[in-house]
């Protein structure tokens, strides 16, 4: 009579290997295009006088079609941010600032790396990024065309 | 409105740990199920339906893997679904449950699920792909990353500092030492939680939950069922939930109806549920809240908005021991979620805590006379909010919406 027995520590390996190809759409492909001309564009409803970004094609509190296109500032201000000091697997070496910035005359805020910090005190280059203090957005010597073509960085810099 | 009451009368888990080696991710459901029908005293055949409570499949690496797990949970030849929220599933999956009986549909319903978070060795991957591919994956936002945004925005608002954030983590490990079932276990100093690896601010490495394996499994049932087949039925007195947009950004200044560093989708969730189950003074009528902690940043926004507190005092309380076992409320005696993250069913453990406290069969962590207890669950970019009102006795029905 035989019995079940197991080996603890026996494991099958395995990887997904998925590609994709993502359709882009009309709003975010106007948006990509402004980029290429250094340029943020933002979409808005006259109704709810919400200006978005990212763009969006409706407004989310009035349900009517965002009616207009404007372009944000190139400036504004930080809403929260974190110095990230540790690898994650398939992410940015770190250590790098994630800020969520508000640029000027826009409702939301929009994610992005904040650059040419000085990182090496984590605790003052959070306080460096507090909610509050202003930013610009710069933008890389050659845009491609995608949400990578900018960055921001502390006015102060 | 509900036609049925109804109550938790049965629940299983496993041990949660990093890995289960002895048995596959549905030999891990099966073991839960099984603890929960034997605890409920019902035959398999005596479950009219089935909800599995799983979030992203792709950290235990079988795609849609509820599918696999349908004979093993004994949910062949009835109506199954499953939730998934992101770590708002278990409290998603549980509020299913509870409208599957409520209802009048069903008389018994189980809630089950599992989950293998540490099956891939980097979780935090996978969370990234969360997001907006366009406009925001490529800013490494992830679970940690994301929380950490809203701590360090909620510590500028508050003056909360890093040192009362380590407390909970202090309190949560020593909590966890009694019980049986937590991952990560022993007594930790706020120095210790200060010199572990600086991860993202303002979060250190014993800031974060560990990565869990393990089951989780409850029976709901009707007022008529519950009666027959239990002692201590727990009630399941007020649900609510609520679902914000992806776009963390939109939570985020001056205009937004919601704000970010507050958690305050509880406050509307916590208002329905409150509502339906007669709540009017939390602070005090809950003995016990299990709340969803991943992060030690989770607990105070939390606790303000499900109105323990006012906005900002939570840390302050906590510092003076107002959350401890022995406190004002005892939040989190099963060392919450901090000790133990086993994604899928995290909210389901909540709840089953939760139960566990009314039942009076939480062991070495009873709190004395527990009646009254809140879970809740939070998940996506923080942007799914569960939140339930449990009871040793039941409102009725026909109160509240």
């Amino acid at each position: 009579m035989s019995t079940i027995s197991s080996s603890d520590s026996m494991v099958i390996p395995g990887e997904w290997h998925v590609r994709y190809n993502y359709s882009v759409g009309k709003v975010a492909g106007r948006f990509f295009e402004g980029l290429k001309d250094r340029k943020v564009f933002a979409t808005r409803c006259s109704k709810s006088g919400i200006t978005y970004l990212p763009p969006r094609a409706y407004c989310e509190r009035s349900f009517e079609p965002c009616d207009e296109w404007v372009e944000a500032g190139q400036e504004g201000v930080i809403e929260a941010a974190t110095i990230v000091t540790a690898q994650f697997e398939g992410l940015r070496t770190p250590p790098y600032a994630i800020a969520y910035v508000r640029l000027d005359g826009v409702s939301t805020a929009l994610c992005n790396f904040v650059e040419r910090e000085d990182l090496s005190d984590v605790p003052a280059a959070a306080a460096r990024l507090k909610p509050g203090v202003r930013v610009r957005v710069e933008f890389i010597p050659e845009p491609q065309g995608r949400i990578t073509d900018f960055h921001y960085v502390r006015q102060a810099v | 409105m509900a036609r049925e009451i109804v109550a938790a009368i049965g629940t299983g888990q496993t041990e949660f740990k990093r890995h289960h080696s002895d048995k596959t991710y549905v030999e891990l459901a099966q073991s839960a199920t099984k603890t929960a029908l034997e605890d409920a005293g019902l035959h398999p055949d005596e479950i009219e339906a089935v909800v599995f409570s799983m979030a992203p499949t792709q950290f235990a690496g079988v795609n849609d893997i509820d599918r696999w797990a349908i004979e093993h949970v004994w949910g062949a030849g009835k109506p199954f679904m499953r939730v998934h929220t992101g770590g708002a599933t278990g409290g998603s999956a549980f509020h299913a449950g509870y409208f599957h009986v409520a209802s009048g549909q069903y008389r018994t319903v189980l809630v089950v699920g599992a989950d293998r978070v540490a099956e891939t060795p980097d979780a935090q991957h996978v969370l990234n792909l969360i997001w907006d591919k366009f406009y925001e994956q490529d800013f490494a936002l992830n679970t940690v990353t994301m929380t950490a945004l809203a701590a360090q925005r909620y510590m500028h608002r508050y003056g909360i500092t890093e040192e009362q954030f380590a407390r909970v983590v202090v309190r949560a490990r020593h909590n966890a030492n009694g019980n049986p079932f937590a991952h990560l276990k022993g007594d930790i100093s706020v120095e210790d939680v200060m010199a572990s690896q600086r991860v993202a601010y303002p979060f250190k490495r014993h800031d974060i939950c560990p990565r869990s394996s393990g089951a989780a499994a409850v029976v709901l049932a009707n007022l008529e069922t519950a009666s027959q087949k239990c002692t201590s039925p727990v009630f399941i007195n007020g649900v609510g939930a609520i679902a914000h947009s992806v776009f963390m950004g939109d939570r985020l200044g001056f205009w937004s109806d919601t704000e970010f560093a507050d958690h305050d989708g509880c406050i509307l969730a916590a208002r329905h549920a409150y509502r339906q189950a007669g709540i009017t003074d939390p602070v005090r009528e809950f003995d016990v809240a299990e709340i969803y902690d991943p992060f030690s940043s989770f607990q105070f926004p939390q606790l303000e908005s499900l109105g323990f507190c006012g906005r900002g005092r939570a840390a302050e309380i906590s510092d003076r021991g107002g959350w401890d076992m022995d406190g004002v409320v005892a939040v989190n005696p099963s060392g919450g979620t901090l000790c133990t993250n086993p994604i899928g069913v995290t909210g389901l453990v909540r709840h089953i805590d939760a139960v566990l406290q009314i039942m009076g069969r939480a062991g070495q962590n009873q709190v004395s006379r527990a009646s009254k207890a809140v879970a809740t669950a939070i998940g996506g970019s923080t942007q799914f909010f569960t939140v339930s009102v449990l009871g040793s006795d039941h409102v009725g029905i026909g109160r509240g919406a």
